[in-house]
């Protein structure tokens, strides 16, 4: 099968132009790096994808503290692990880096703080 | 009044101004204060929590508030001022800063100012869509912070209206919080954000994108209840017969992104309606001398990693600057099939970097740097866009006279 494809590793954004015959990758061009042949192959095998959201922030000076992940996730895993991570929340003090939940529904990915929030002062 | 000296007054503390700041501490500045109107610096990076900053500059990809916080800790660390809650409310050509604190007037006379204040959003208004005013509309930025930083979800079914980059991330942004985006409406026939935006925030998220299209009414008491969408022709003109009406409780507006450039104007720095930001020269300096600009104040830029190296890239000419020691450029800069055309004016005695955009969508396209029938630099575009900003640069030598410059972009 002939298929476009937009890489999204970074913001080149390569258009990919790749034959391939199930999983296997025959034929592929438009790709500036490697990066680009693994993200074809991710794509046929299973779309990986990072993820932003925020958590409560208890006593802190902001509401929120803006979360990520340490890795990308199954992309169909996306919805299960918004809802996972939204079940959190902090207290403050937090520190950009800070891990909120290890190991996000198993995988080998992190929520990691990545806005610090001071306590507020009464 | 009291009027405090200082070398270098840097106006706004976004990712520009932080930049500036470190790399003129690095060669030896020290008088410096940075004046930023926010309770914090950091500027449009602390409500942009996706990823994908910093992957040219630090080979990560990090958030927004992560890649801010590299500059304001380095800022810290090196106990550069930054005076926040400070709104600059007038600049004068002798380079006069006069700035609204809680705590009074702040007055700076400055030996050299950088204008990195950023940009803001088109709105409603300077689209003029008919129809009634309530509630809903925001645009995509503002949605951003309610949610962001302040923890206020905007609505539940939402329409986006132009597919700028901060729209389509908006779009996702919105699912992920359980709202239903309906589509995305762009009035071009191509999109205006960049091709990975479509497909990590609308694709993956099924969110129809629908090209040549726009909004052309607005209905609702208290709160947006409906719009109708039209198809538009290829002069952007909505098509009679075309009219669908669509319920939603909010419209975003991802409509383009205009430099903010009052105080340039106020200091009586010339302006170039093409980019809406000031004339510079390859050196980054206005047409009032002494006064720079870097960032999204001066072109709007796709990647931030971009704007740190720009106002990087300002410091030595700032330090020539205030020695006395800095040259004039002379020579006009035009463009063809360009647009957002950096800098407008050389010395033609250094290596300048032209940054631009295409005009339009395009393949196979030739990037030309002219002077005279001479060509002094030329790159391949194999894809051309006006979403990506495209870069050529010219080694001094290369300059052949006086003539003015042109920077062409040609398809086969």
């Amino acid at each position: 099968m002939n298929r476009t494809y937009t890489c999204i590793i970074c913001p080149i954004g390569c258009e990919i132009t790749a034959e391939t015959e199930g999983c296997e990758i025959k034929a592929i061009s438009g790709n500036r790096c490697e990066k680009g042949k693994n993200y074809v192959w991710q794509e046929l095998t299973c779309p990986m994808r990072n993820i932003a959201t925020s958590v409560k922030v208890k006593n802190g000076v902001m509401p929120l503290a803006s979360v990520r992940l340490t890795a990308p996730i199954p992309r169909e895993k996306i919805a299960e692990a918004v809802a996972e991570i939204h079940k959190c929340s902090v207290t403050a003090p937090v520190q950009i880096g800070q891990v909120v939940i290890s190991k996000l529904l198993g995988y080998d990915a992190d929520v990691i703080i990545t806005r610090s929030v001071d306590i507020k002062e009464e | 009044m009291k009027i405090t000296n200082k070398r270098i007054v840097i106006i706004g503390a976004g990712p520009a101004g932080l930049a500036a700041a470190i790399a003129l501490y690095e060669r030896g500045e020290r008088d410096i204060v940075m004046l930023e109107r926010e309770a914090a610096p950091g500027g449009i990076l602390r409500q942009c929590i996706h990823d994908g900053f910093g992957l040219t500059r630090f080979g990560e990809s990090l958030s927004g508030p992560e890649y801010a916080e590299r500059f304001i800790e380095k800022a810290k660390q090196l106990n550069i001022e930054i005076i926040t809650n400070a709104t600059v409310i007038e600049l004068n050509e002798d380079k006069t800063v006069t700035a609204a604190t809680p705590n009074g007037l702040l007055v700076f006379k400055a030996q050299a100012v950088i204008l990195s204040m950023g940009c803001r959003e088109r709105t409603r208004g300077a689209l003029a869509i008919p129809g009634r005013r309530p509630a809903g509309v925001y645009t995509a930025g503002v949605a951003q912070a309610y949610i962001n930083l302040k923890n206020t979800m905007v609505g539940k079914e939402a329409v986006i209206l132009g597919s700028g980059d901060i729209g389509m991330i908006m779009a996702r942004r919105l699912t992920l919080e359980g709202a239903k985006v309906k589509g995305v409406y762009e009035i071009q026939s191509y999109p205006s954000g960049l091709p990975r935006n479509v497909e990590q925030c609308l694709n993956d998220y099924g969110i129809p994108l629908y090209l040549s299209h726009t909004v052309t009414k607005i209905n609702g008491e208290k709160r947006l209840e409906s719009i109708v969408v039209s198809e538009v022709d290829d002069k952007m003109r909505p098509i009679e017969g075309t009219e669908q009406e669509i319920t939603c409780d909010t419209l975003i507006l991802s409509v383009g992104l205009i430099p903010e450039n009052e105080l340039t104007r106020m200091a009586g720095a010339e302006i170039d309606p093409l980019t809406s930001g000031a004339v510079v020269d390859e050196r980054l300096q206005t047409s009032v001398p002494g006064v720079f600009a870097a960032g999204n104040v001066l072109h709007v830029h796709d990647l931030v990693d971009f704007v740190s190296l720009e106002a990087e890239g300002l410091a030595d000419a700032v330090i020539e600057s205030l020695n006395g020691t800095l040259e004039n450029a002379e020579i006009p800069v035009t463009g063809d099939g360009v647009i957002q055309l950096i800098p407008q004016r050389i010395t033609g005695k250094k290596d300048v970097t032209f940054a631009l955009r295409p005009r339009r969508p395009g393949r196979n396209g030739m990037l030309k740097v002219m002077q005279g029938e001479q060509v002094l630099a030329k790159k391949k575009l194999p894809k051309a866009l006006p979403a990506e900003m495209e870069q050529i640069t010219v080694k001094a030598d290369k300059f052949v006279s006086s003539e003015p410059v042109k920077v062409v972009l040609s398809f086969e």
